[in-house]
């Protein structure tokens, strides 16, 4: 298949996986991974997009992938400050909803 | 013809503005606030003379503010809103005197009385609403600014009170917004005509009656339509200057205005009768009037009496509307005016005998004529009036009632009116016995001599000259100035050839 | 003077204003309270005369850069961006008069609110202009991240797990608005809303993209059943942030939203279906909620999930009388970011008072705190839809839209849900009536907070008396 399609399918797939993990994942800092990965899932079906038989390579999506690992860069960031100060007041970073489920003798997954 | 559009808004604004200075009085500045009180209260009254001569002499008075896209923001003087106004400013002034009297020393006087200006400038308003869409705006200021007076007592008990007296009079109000949107998605306009706007325009009577039912219903709410008046004897909990404001100007009465306008200035009387509205309405009218009777004879609480015999006198109004003749009509509309002086005036009375005796029940009163001779004779005399005894106003607004059901061919309406009297009788008669010709069992009372009790002259001078009204408009009724000669006039301008 | 209203760029200004202000406050924090006041007031001084000049001269535009669509990126604003700037400003000036007094206690929270309130209020006022879809996500970022911080500032251990989770949905709706931005792209080679309204031509190639754009902005503006975020968040974060979250933030994302319904004009009569369904149960499961809730903060945040809703509505409104529908909606709109402002000010105002915000516990607070009960009360009249408020008329727009075309069912949603509103704005204020023996402080409470939350809510009731004049912007805007 071509560049194009392959992009696309890897992207959304990776998409996918993240956004499977962020809901189903109990401790924040894997959400945030999570996180992490569809938003590289989205660059690559951006960088795709790029890739299709322009007259060379399109740079505009080139653009928007850099602004946004800027982005996510930043959202990162505060998310994990914001998983420390969770973990600080509250002793486990896990979300109320996601403590019951999560005892505290097993490894946290 | 000139237009003046700057008198409708200074006639709101003679109690608006008062009435936001008042809130920001501190508590002890009673002679500032019974200035801006009295004072607004004659301004208002002297401004609408200005507008009655201007009317006489053709002048206009409208205000047209656009509201909505399409709708405009309506204020009109005719007949009937002139009918209105004059009848709650002047028992609003009456009203003013008692409450300045009757809340001496009482808490949180100047959040009273900002509401209760507040409260009547909403009244006004509604008044002269020259479309529905005004007159829902105002009906549903009157909803929210009455509610501080429900619960100004500021106890558990009142607070129950002001949800129940919420939650009937915002679905009345719901219900009036739909019936509105739909009349005006259904006929494109909604402004006030005589006869009505809604014949002639092509439109499924079918839907019509269903439009009509809903905006009965949602004004009936505030005019005690039965099974809609249960929250009337649950606002007693109120302090008596807003039981009598409520009961005789402003909230039922603005809900028996909201009948006569759409009846009359919305569907038009003869086409609501084409339409087989009317005979329904008159019945639930006729059974409103029956039931609110027969629940007063078994109230022993002098107000919660005088509560459901209100939701019985203010049916007659309905049925006047309903029975849709010429006749009936100008009872309809009379007792408009004359129930609302003779129910303040028992309001009023019932008021001195719980601040200046401290009773409250029917079965305490037995002499207390002697003791408080003027309150009584006040009392006697509206009393005469609601049963329909000449020379009192209730007997003429009685009598046109009966004659207009006889002129339609519906003479049951004679035999709810004999029955509503004998009723109405059975309930007040015994209190005016008990009053002037029993003994009274409680030592205190007894101990003390004639006049004792009596309230001072604040508190005595509302209800005289209101019942001293009613019995002048009952004695010289067919002469020019009453309220007979003005609603005959108004009457005559809602039937075609 | 008026020649300097008309010719200067104010587009820009109203994105740079607040930005530099909030740099500024960042760098010297020291100073960061008294300059973020002032750029605070200068973007709202600047706002007003970017409407003076839509209002006389028409819609503008700005090509950042010099450059111009589609390599540059422009930025549109007509009237209905001036009338989201307008408000903002208003919101935005009430919600910066409160927070100075507010936060004067806790010094170092100052420090951090007022650079992440300007950061916020740039993102706003560039997102209400963007012409450009990635422009928009850069925005939409900026945006999250900004309230997000403002959330987590209250430092409890409440406000930072909701705010964690708001980040969580937040980044995930940011993320599908990325896909769909990456698939229309793919499908039709630029970014300008523009050039794709176009160039857009319908079928799944469009669908699919404006599906997942849609599904983010519905997370982001916490429409049932993405709700579960928005009271935890909005109830739990200090006064001044919850109003800017439910009045301002929670709006931007649907102003997204109708941009990509008025560009694209999807003729689908299932997702309009499907939008005012998810509205209308949004609208009673809210309103349900409020009337549960024993603490005041929470009962407002429920109110807002229950009131986004009445927005919605709008979607399956629209057919016949395209202008009356979308009108209400965005009347409705801007009154509720009056209201629910003037409602988090006022319940923050009580809340400093009587060092708690139990509602059976407010003990008669009509008499100690006038000024706050009648901005609790207007705002409350506004947002049951009673008159003469600017609830009113969007709630009447709506309701004569429905029953034009017949839609009982529309109808009733809207009439049974101003009826549950009215039970629980008059459930609060039964009980600040009432006198009640439960504990409480008493602290003063500056006059300026309560002189904010009263002129907030008397701006909800100014709205009633100028919707012609303020809906004669939106002409050319709404298709």
């Amino acid at each position: 298949m071509d560049n194009g399609l392959l992009f696309a399918a890897g992207g959304l797939g990776v998409f996918l996986i993240g956004a499977w993990a962020v809901v189903l994942r109990a401790h924040l800092i894997r959400k945030i991974l999570a996180l992490n990965l569809m938003s590289s899932g989205a660059f690559l079906l951006l960088v795709g997009a790029g890739a299709i038989g322009h007259a060379g390579v399109d740079p505009v999506p080139q653009a928007m992938v850099i602004t946004g690992i800027v982005v996510s860069i930043s959202a990162t960031a505060l998310g994990l400050a914001i998983v420390l100060r969770i973990a600080k007041t509250t002793g486990r970073a896990l979300l109320p909803e996601d403590r019951e489920r999560t005892p505290t003798d097993r490894p946290l997954r | 013809m000139t237009v003046n559009a700057w008198l409708p808004l200074a006639i709101l604004a003679s109690s608006l503005i008062p009435g936001l200075i008042i809130f920001t009085l501190p508590e002890r500045a009673v002679a500032l606030r019974t200035t801006l009180n009295l004072g607004g209260a004659v301004v208002k009254i002297l401004l609408l003379v200005l507008m009655m001569v201007g009317v006489f002499h053709g002048v206009v008075f409208e205000v047209r503010i656009p509201l909505v896209p399409g709708l405009d923001f309506v204020l009109h003087a005719d007949a009937l809103s002139l009918l209105f106004v004059n009848l709650s400013a002047v028992l609003w002034l009456a009203t003013t005197v008692y409450a300045i009297g009757y809340l001496e020393g009482s808490p949180h006087r100047s959040r009273f009385f900002g509401y209760f200006s507040l409260c009547v400038t909403a009244t006004v308003g509604l008044a002269m609403a020259g479309n529905l869409l005004t007159f829902l705006v105002f009906y549903e200021a009157l909803t929210l600014t009455t509610y501080p007076l429900v619960v100004h007592r500021e106890t558990e008990v009142a607070r129950r009170a002001g949800r129940i007296y919420l939650a009937y009079t915002l679905l009345g109000g719901v219900l009036l917004l739909t019936g509105t949107v739909w009349l005006y998605a259904l006929t494109g306009t909604l402004e006030f005509v005589d006869r009505g706007f809604v014949s002639g325009l092509g439109i499924d009577p079918a839907v019509l009656r269903v439009v009509f039912a809903v905006l009965i219903l949602g004004v009936g709410v505030k005019a005690a339509l039965v099974p809609l008046h249960a929250w009337l004897p649950r606002a007693m909990v109120a302090p008596a200057p807003v039981s009598a404001l409520l009961h005789a100007v402003a909230v039922v009465k603005a809900g028996a205005f909201g009948i006569v306008r759409i009846v009359y200035d919305v569907f038009g009387v003869e086409y609501a009768a084409e339409l087989g509205v009317t005979l329904p309405l008159a019945v639930l009218a006729a059974f409103t009037i029956l039931y609110g009777s027969v629940r007063a004879l078994f109230q022993d609480n002098l107000k919660r009496r005088l509560a459901f015999s209100t939701v019985s006198q203010v049916s007659y109004i309905t049925l006047g509307v309903a029975i849709a003749g010429p006749i009936a009509t100008i009872g309809g509309l009379v007792h408009l005016v004359h129930q609302g002086f003779m129910k303040i005036t028992l309001f009023f009375c019932a008021g001195n005998y719980a601040e200046s005796a401290g009773l409250h029940q029917v079965s305490e009163l037995a002499g207390i004529g002697r003791r408080m001779p003027w309150t009584t004779a006040a009392f006697t005399l509206a009393a005469f009036g609601m049963i329909g005894m000449p020379p009192m106003a209730g007997f003429v607004s009685k009598w046109y009632l009966g004659l207009g059901g006889l002129e339609v061919g519906q003479d049951w309406v004679l035999l709810v009116l004999a029955g509503s009297s004998i009723l109405n009788a059975a309930y007040f008669l015994p209190i005016v016995r008990t009053a002037w010709f029993d003994e009274p069992s409680d030592e205190r009372i007894r101990s003390v001599g004639p006049g004792g009790l009596e309230s001072p002259l604040m508190l005595l001078l509302p209800p005289l000259a209101t019942v001293a009204a009613a019995l002048v408009w009952g004695l010289f009724a067919t002469m020019p100035g009453t309220p007979l000669d003005w609603v005959q006039f108004i009457a005559s301008r809602k039937y075609g050839e | 003077m008026q020649t300097f209203i008309v010719d200067t760029p104010w587009t820009i200004w109203v994105v740079a204003v607040p930005l530099i202000g909030a740099l500024l406050a960042f760098l010297w924090p020291r100073r960061a309270v008294a300059t973020g006041f002032a750029f605070g007031l200068a973007t709202a001084a600047v706002s007003l005369a970017l409407l003076w000049q839509v209002a006389a001269s028409g819609p503008r535009i700005y090509a950042m850069g010099g450059w111009g669509a589609p390599i540059g990126v422009d930025l549109h604003t007509d009237g209905l961006s001036a009338i989201m700037l307008t408000m903002a400003a208003v919101v935005g000036t009430a919600v910066s008069v409160y927070a100075r007094p507010y936060l004067a206690a806790t010094p170092d929270k100052a420090r951090g609110f007022w650079p992440l309130w300007l950061f916020l209020w740039a993102a706003l006022n560039a997102l209400f202009q963007t012409n450009d879809i990635f422009n928009l996500y850069v925005t939409l970022e900026l945006l999250g991240l900004s309230a997000v911080a403002l959330v987590a500032l209250a430092g409890s251990g409440p406000a930072l797990l909701g705010a964690m989770r708001y980040l969580l949905v937040s980044l995930c709706g940011s993320m599908a608005f990325l896909v769909g931005i990456a698939l229309l792209y793919r499908a039709y080679g630029t970014l300008d809303l523009t050039l794709l309204a176009a160039r857009a031509d319908g079928g799944l190639q469009l669908g699919i993209p404006l599906g997942a754009m849609v599904a983010g902005m519905l997370l982001k503006t916490g429409l049932f059943p993405f709700h579960v975020w928005l009271p935890p968040a909005h109830g739990s974060a200090r006064a001044p942030v919850s109003a800017l979250l439910s009045a301002l933030v929670v709006k931007a994302s649907f102003y997204v939203l109708l941009r990509l319904w008025f560009t694209f004009q999807p003729a689908d009569e299932g997702l309009a279906l499907l939008l005012g369904g998810l509205g209308a149960v949004a609208v009673f499961w809210g309103s349900f909620q409020a009337l549960r809730q024993r603490r005041l903060k929470l009962l407002v945040a429920y109110s807002t999930a229950a009131q986004l809703g009445y927005l919605f509505l709008a979607f399956p409104l629209a057919a016949s009388d395209p202008a009356l529908a979308w009108g209400g909606s965005i009347y409705l709109a801007v009154s509720h970011a009056c209201a629910k402002g003037a409602m988090f000010l006022a319940a923050g105002s009580i809340m400093t008072e009587q060092g708690h915000d139990d509602i059976d516990g407010l003990d008669r607070v009509v008499d100690r705190m006038p000024l706050t009960t009648a901005a609790f009360a207007l705002a409350g009249i506004s947002l049951a839809g009673l008159p003469p408020t600017g609830g009113f008329v969007g709630k009447w727009m709506l309701l004569q839209a429905a029953l034009e075309q017949g839609l009982w069912h529309w109808a009733l949603v809207i009439v049974g849900g101003g009826l549950l509103t009215a039970a629980y704005v008059f459930r609060v204020l039964g009980y600040a009536f009432t006198e009640s023996s439960h504990a409480r402080e008493e602290h003063a409470v500056p006059r300026t907070m309560e002189w904010a939350a009263l002129a907030l809510a008397l701006a909800a009731v100014s709205l009633g008396f100028i919707a012609p004049w303020a809906l004669s912007l939106l002409e050319g805007v709404l298709p």
